[in-house]
């Protein structure tokens, strides 16, 4: 009996309003997606009614409880026609609320907008001195799919730029940043050759308007995988005896395992983190991480670094706006961080 | 139920008359059909299978309310007790809370013994009333390096661990005191002795004539390292909810948080309520269809 239940399950993701909806600020887009999801769902409910009315007669109705104890509120068990109605009242109550949130969501949206442009024009006068003295290191966190915009990518590097940024880590999950960006490939597309120098694996310094930045580009297998080849150096080096002893003596916090050397390993987050110095998975820790996509997620951002970072939203890269960075930069000014204590 | 666990506070408890009772109990089962109303509509769309919490700002609120702050520890106790009730009336199977850094032992020795004696104090009532425990089925892990707590809290936490081992229903998972760097390097040092003792036994067998396998001769991968952190068979969170307002995750589950949806909600952390969890779980739900295309991507990469 749970393939109704199945059924309305895999017709459901038809409802949840795109996420575009709310990107949408010009009007006959909005509409038009707007059109396309009120189709989805009238698509919905004949295709539902359709399939309980086929399957009521084949359908016995199942009493069994399929659980000894009391079962969570959300299983339904009866399959019914009454229970088919609440079933669709449900969901349409489920869409109306998803659509008022859209629509919530797409004035704060608009109210934002304005507030960019506001502060892009220089109007909002507490935005106007910004100190950037706390903010090192700063991250991007990009889904790879819209990382693929070269356009939109520089556009974001040449105003972090402008705002005195001195050091960018550039993050997709999938490495299409580090491939764009990839020593040798500079000639053929939007880039200019001279700006990009060559200064470490990952590492190149933007040079323009006099105001040097150095960009770093990772990918998701410098996090995960990364902590996997150090545990692999770690685990090596102990198992053949020979620089383990060494890092031990070496790390402070680990007094038992002098006496321990020979019998059992114990591995720090010291070790660690030097381990991945080794293999080249290090780099500066980011005071503050920006991520550009549809929803705030790290997407395996490396553990080392991101410990005590911010994380802040700012939306798709494709709608991405100057007034956005610097009420991030604002905000992020203001955060006190206890470490903590 | 939960007034087991609440501290009684003189305050609270106040002399009523009959009739306010019986129209505190309608109000109450009104609110309860209510609730009920929501979740039905709520459970139409996807719902998450683990929610994990970063109860920040019980310091904040006790200063606010000018209050001690042992008692805004126990007012957020009491907001974990209720948080973790609504989350299994919507259905979520695991929950995962951050009760203690590794780092707060950096704070106050007075605050961190207030602490210690509240965490002590919580867990042998749980011990004391099973019924709570029985009702939701709930298991309780302690993840963390327990050796840093002290002996009586640790003991208690091992007891508590071990009496509710059995239990297949809701998994309330507390970091105590935990840090995601350390759980990765607990989980290379345990591998590390698994290869270790792997290969001690090929050893043995090859001195008996029987061919030695590659296993412990292969590179260490992700999956290996999974097998080894705390949360070896718990799914990893849909939604990690850090109150107050805090952007940043503090080394909490990042190995685990790569797609997760981080949520920061503006009120602290014993005021964090039911409509907060339904406005948590509507957020995830909008950003459901994005993040299971990433994970679907992520797995047909590997």
């Amino acid at each position: 009996f749970h393939f109704p239940c199945a059924i309305l399950a895999s017709n459901a993701y038809y409802l949840i309003p795109h996420p575009e909806i709310i990107n949408s600020v010009e009007l006959p887009k909005f509409v038009l997606c707007l059109g396309r999801w009120m189709h989805n769902v009238l698509f919905f409910l004949l295709s539902t009614s359709r399939n309980f009315s086929l399957h009521r007669e084949a359908f016995v109705v199942n009493e069994t409880p399929v659980f000894m104890n009391k079962p969570p509120p959300h299983v339904f068990k009866l399959m019914s026609l009454p229970s088919m109605i609440i079933k669709l009242t449900l969901g349409l109550l489920w869409c109306i609320i998803h659509l008022a949130i859209s629509l919530l969501s797409l004035c704060s949206h608009l109210i934002f907008n304005l507030e960019c442009s506001l502060i892009s024009s220089g109007l909002l006068w507490k935005y106007r001195n910004l100190q950037l003295g706390r903010l090192k290191y700063l991250a991007i966190v990009v889904d790879s799919r819209e990382a693929k915009n070269t356009v939109k990518i520089n556009q974001l590097l040449y105003w972090l730029k402008t705002l005195g940024v001195k050091y960018v880590c550039l993050y997709d999950i999938d490495g299409v940043l580090k491939k764009l960006f990839a020593p040798g490939m500079n000639g053929s597309r939007d880039n200019n050759p001279g700006d990009y120098l060559d200064a470490s694996a990952n590492i190149k310094a933007l040079d323009c308007c006099q105001k040097q930045m150095t960009i770093e580009c990772i990918s998701g297998s410098d996090g995960k995988e990364g902590i996997a080849k150090a545990a692999n150096l770690l685990c090596s080096s102990y198992l053949n005896g020979d620089s383990y002893t060494q890092e031990n003596v070496k790390s402070e916090e680990n007094v038992k395992s002098e006496e321990n050397v020979e019998n059992e390993p114990v591995f720090t987050e010291t070790d660690m983190a030097s381990a991945l110095k080794s293999i080249g998975c290090a780099g500066p820790e980011p005071d503050l991480l920006l991520v550009y996509g549809p929803a705030r997620c790290h997407l395996g951002f490396p553990t080392w670094r991101l410990r005590y970072t911010e994380i802040m939203h700012m939306g798709p890269l494709k709608s991405m706006k100057y007034g956005a960075i610097v009420k991030a930069f604002h905000n992020y000014s203001k955060k006190h961080q206890n470490y903590g204590k | 139920m939960l007034d087991s666990l609440i501290s009684h506070d003189p305050k609270v408890l106040t002399e009523k008359k009959p009739d306010e009772i019986i129209a505190s109990g309608v109000v109450e089962s009104l609110q309860n059909f209510l609730r009920k109303c929501i979740i039905a509509v709520l459970s139409y769309g996807p719902m998450p299978k683990h929610i994990a919490f970063i109860m920040d700002g019980n310091r904040r609120y006790a200063k606010s309310r000018s209050i001690k702050q042992g008692t805004g520890h126990s007012v957020g106790f009491a907001a974990l007790m209720a948080s973790l009730i609504y989350c299994y009336e919507m259905g979520v199977k695991y929950i995962t809370v951050y009760a203690f850094s590794i780092d707060n032992f950096k704070r106050d020795p007075s605050e961190v013994k207030t602490l210690m004696e509240l965490m002590e104090e919580k867990i042998n009532e749980l011990l004391e009333n099973k019924n709570v425990i029985n009702k939701v089925n709930c298991k309780i892990n302690f993840w963390g390096i327990l050796d840093m707590l002290p002996e009586p809290v640790r003991l208690a936490a091992q007891k508590l661990m071990a009496s509710t081992a059995e239990n297949t229903g809701l998994v309330f998972s507390v970091c105590m005191p935990y840090n995601s760097t350390s759980e990765i390097a607990n989980a290379v040092t345990e591998l590390c002795k698994e290869r270790r003792d792997m290969m001690q036994g090929q050893q043995a067998s090859g001195r008996n004539g029987r061919p030695a396998n590659g296993g412990a001769c292969s590179d260490i991968s992700v999956s290996d390292l999974d097998r080894h952190m705390y949360t070896a068979g718990c799914p990893d969170p849909d939604i990690v909810i850090r109150t107050s307002g805090e952007t940043r995750l503090s080394n909490f589950l990042l190995w685990q948080t790569t797609f997760s949806h981080l949520q920061n909600p503006d009120p602290l952390w014993p005021e964090f309520s039911w409509r907060h969890l339904v406005w948590a779980i509507l957020q995830y739900q909008r950003a459901y269809p994005y993040i299971e295309q990433n994970k679907d991507l992520a797995k047909k990469q590997l």
